[in-house]
């Protein structure tokens, strides 16, 4: 690779000199001259008026992608069982694979993990490469990023989806950098392109204020992370198979230099508010914890979660794991109800995949009310004691 | 040799400017972002990486760099952390590096460290958990990657005895400790102690001619090209658009118990409750 003189056609005019962002580019001898620090990034070329330039600098060729095939679900699990995430992501891989017309597997790595098999299959794999050893029953990076990098090498898939969990979000870019694969993070929307069949990746960018869609035209497979709780489930299919194809793991001792010495439980028992179907969420209205708890009891009556904003959060009326928004978790229940929120975007990035959304708010120009399919107006304190009432009165 | 009594840690934190996250507005009439007049800020979570690093400098005598890629006003965040305590700023500043996705970025970044460690010894990489303007979280696994060293991420706490790490990692209902050898690649989210804040007096001698502030280019990090910018990078963002929901909203009016009565009746006509 390189970028040369042709000294019949310059006139030492010193445009190259002037367009060269380096300052590699001298005039001698009214000629043109390449110094040291030239880093063929080609600015000359298109300066030059005299096609004095020569260089075998050329657009690199697009790869011929046509033999990656497939659309694969990194599995994540968790205490012995699937993370919901990675049905989520079978649901969506499902509906990918279809449009693709290509098969969907899913990458399964642990110990002793082949018992989850059937349920992969009754969650949309049609294949299953398995990945068994002692070195790989806790998560640790290199370990998996080892074993991945390998399967990928060998089949070769179209596209790779990883949950954007903490663990999705350590291994996935490791794993972009070993195979130089373009990654896409924390996807809300997947899609597939009609003219060229590549991937629309959608994602939420400036703390929730931009969307982008991003595309990887050139490296396969397609990498992205997806949010938790965004992609719907696919219907299940109750004793489906799914062809196992087995992985043989050869560690070595690079991949176990990080060791876990002790792993220690916060707090209560985990709320998972990505699988609630009902969420009452409170915000600042709440006024403090005697709001909240009468938000718990709304929560409680309609066999929901409770969860909040990050003033709510922050206030310490509410723990962190039941923050709703854009640096808290993002929801996708069937009933969203919304107390004394105003509705910023930050809040709103969290909630708006859930299918109904009631807002209560004394301030009718409340930012919540525009994302919001039934507006209360009024006062958080009169509206929810009246369906607490209502409630009881109709049990 | 770095972990002899000689021989100081050397540690890189890695920093990036961002626009103030609290300052950005939409514009109400396109729906697009306001970029016009947004001050550029450090990254919060890089403040965190500053004050990790410099509570090592405290306890054990580190020598820190900080490294920051972006336009030459960037150099700003790298004054800001002289003026907390940093030993040294390298600003990597390039036409060719605007544009860069997260490999491109890494790539960049991981250049630049492979020059300071032909200048001297590093032993400990340092970065933020998130940008908060591009909120990927990619490039301190990236980096790691690059240099082929291991990762801690989610760092909340950490100490260095001899040649290894012993990091407190924050993850959802749980708090793991593990042990990593050096050198090594954290990402941090969190800091026993606040942010320092930055010194008045180091600040104005952070912003003198004399002060231990670099800039190099692609040439100075030999980062070709094809490999570092838009040009470099493997993903495209092809559109950006702002979030909008398409619900029609449906106001229920009267008293509180009228209000409730309603919606209780729209949720069951939906099957929801
Ligand atoms: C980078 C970044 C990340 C963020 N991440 C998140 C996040 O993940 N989640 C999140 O929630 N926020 C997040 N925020 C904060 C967000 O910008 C807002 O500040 C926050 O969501 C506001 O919370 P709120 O609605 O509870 O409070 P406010 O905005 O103060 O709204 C309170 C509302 O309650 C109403 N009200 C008051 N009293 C009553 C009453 N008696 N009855 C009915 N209504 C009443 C008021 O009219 C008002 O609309 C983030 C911000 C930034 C900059
Ligand atoms: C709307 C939008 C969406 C994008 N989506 C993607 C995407 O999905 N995939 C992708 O590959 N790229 C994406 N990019 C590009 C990406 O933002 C840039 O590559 C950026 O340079 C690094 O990523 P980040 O901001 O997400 O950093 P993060 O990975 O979130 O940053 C983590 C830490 O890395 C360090 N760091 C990051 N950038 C720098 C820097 N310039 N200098 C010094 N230290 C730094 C800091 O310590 C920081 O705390 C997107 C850009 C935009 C504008």
């Amino acid at each position: 690779m390189a970028i040369w003189v042709i000294a019949d056609k310059c006139t030492g005019c010193g445009l190259c000199v002037k367009a060269c962002p380096y300052g590699a580019m001298q005039v001698q001898d009214k000629l043109a001259a390449l110094g040291p620090r030239c880093t063929q990034c080609g600015a000359c070329l298109e300066a030059c008026k005299f096609e004095a330039l020569g260089s075998d600098l050329a657009d690199e060729p697009r790869p011929d992608l046509s033999g990656y095939r497939g659309v694969w679900v990194f599995c994540e699990v968790q205490d012995g069982a699937l993370a919901r995430v990675s049905l989520e992501l079978l649901g969506q891989g499902a509906r990918l694979a279809a449009e693709l017309g290509q098969t969907l597997a899913t990458v399964l790595l642990g110990e002793d993990v082949e018992g989850l098999v059937p349920e992969l299959a009754a969650q949309g794999a049609d294949r299953v490469y398995l990945a068994q050893d002692a070195g790989l029953a806790a998560y640790s990076t290199l370990a998996y990023t080892r074993v991945l990098s390998e399967l990928i090498a060998t089949h070769r898939p179209n596209i790779l989806l990883l949950g954007a969990t903490p663990l999705g979000r350590d291994l996935a870019p490791r794993l972009s950098r070993r195979l130089d694969l373009g990654l896409t993070a924390d996807c809300t929307e997947l899609a597939i392109d009609p003219v060229d069949g590549g991937l629309w990746q959608t994602r939420p960018a400036f703390g929730g204020n931009v969307m982008a869609t991003i595309v990887t035209p050139t490296a396969r497979p397609q990498m992205a992370t997806v949010r938790p709780g965004v992609m719907a489930l696919g219907p299940r299919r109750d004793g489906a198979q799914a062809e196992v194809v087995r992985h043989p793991v050869r560690l070595e001792p690079g991949d176990l230099l990080v060791r876990l010495l002790a792993s220690q439980a916060q707090g209560q028992r985990p709320v998972d508010l990505g699988a609630a179907r009902v969420i009452v969420a409170g915000g600042r209205g709440c006024g403090g914890p005697q709001g909240m708890e009468l938000l718990a009891q709304l929560a409680q009556a309609l066999g929901g979660e409770l969860g909040g904003t990050r003033v709510a959060v922050e206030e310490g009326w509410l723990g962190q794991a039941r923050q709703i928004g854009q640096t808290g978790v993002t929801v996708r229940p069937d009933l969203y109800i919304a107390c004394g929120i105003s509705g910023a975007i930050q809040h709103r990035a969290g909630c708006l995949g859930a299918r109904y959304i009631v807002a209560i708010n004394r301030d009718r120009r409340a930012p919540i009310f525009s994302v919001a399919d039934y507006a209360l107006a009024g006062d958080m304190f009169k509206i929810v004691p009246a369906m607490l009432a209502a409630l009881k009165g109709a049990a | 040799m770095p972990g002899q009594p000689d021989s100081p840690l050397c540690v890189a934190v890695l920093v990036k400017q961002v626009p103030d996250s609290a300052e950005i507005k939409m514009d109400p009439r396109t729906g697009t972002l306001i970029r016009e007049g947004v001050p550029a800020v450090m990254n919060p979570d890089d403040r965190l990486g500053l004050e990790t690093a410099l509570a090592l400098k405290d306890s054990l005598g580190a020598l820190v760099t900080a490294l920051s890629m972006g336009p030459i006003q960037a150099v700003d965040v790298l004054s800001e952390a002289l003026a907390m305590g940093a030993d040294r700023g390298v600003l990597l500043s390039d036409r060719n590096f605007a544009g860069a996705d997260t490999w491109a970025t890494s790539f960049t970044l991981g250049r630049a460290l492979e020059r300071l460690m032909s200048q001297g010894p590093l032993d400990l990489v340092i970065c933020g958990r998130q940008a908060s303007d591009g909120d990927t979280a990619q490039i301190g696994p990236q980096v790691a990657e690059h240099l082929g060293w291991p990762q801690v991420t989610y760092v909340e706490r950490l100490e260095v005895e001899g040649r290894e790490l012993r990091a407190w990692r924050r993850l959802p209902g749980l708090v793991q400790k593990v042990l990593c050898p050096l050198p090594a690649v954290v990402t941090v989210l969190a800091t026993p102690q606040a942010p320092r804040w930055p010194l008045v007096d180091r600040l104005l001698w952070a912003c003198r001619e004399a002060a231990p502030l670099e800039v190099w280019d692609a040439a100075d990090i030999e980062a070709p090209a094809a490999r570092t910018g838009l040009k470099g990078s493997l993903t495209r963002v092809v559109k950006t658009f702002s979030p909008k929901g398409q619900r029609v909203t449906q106001w229920l009016e009267g008293t509180a118990a009228e209000q409730s009565q309603a919606l209780l009746a729209e949720l069951r006509g939906h099957k929801l409750i």
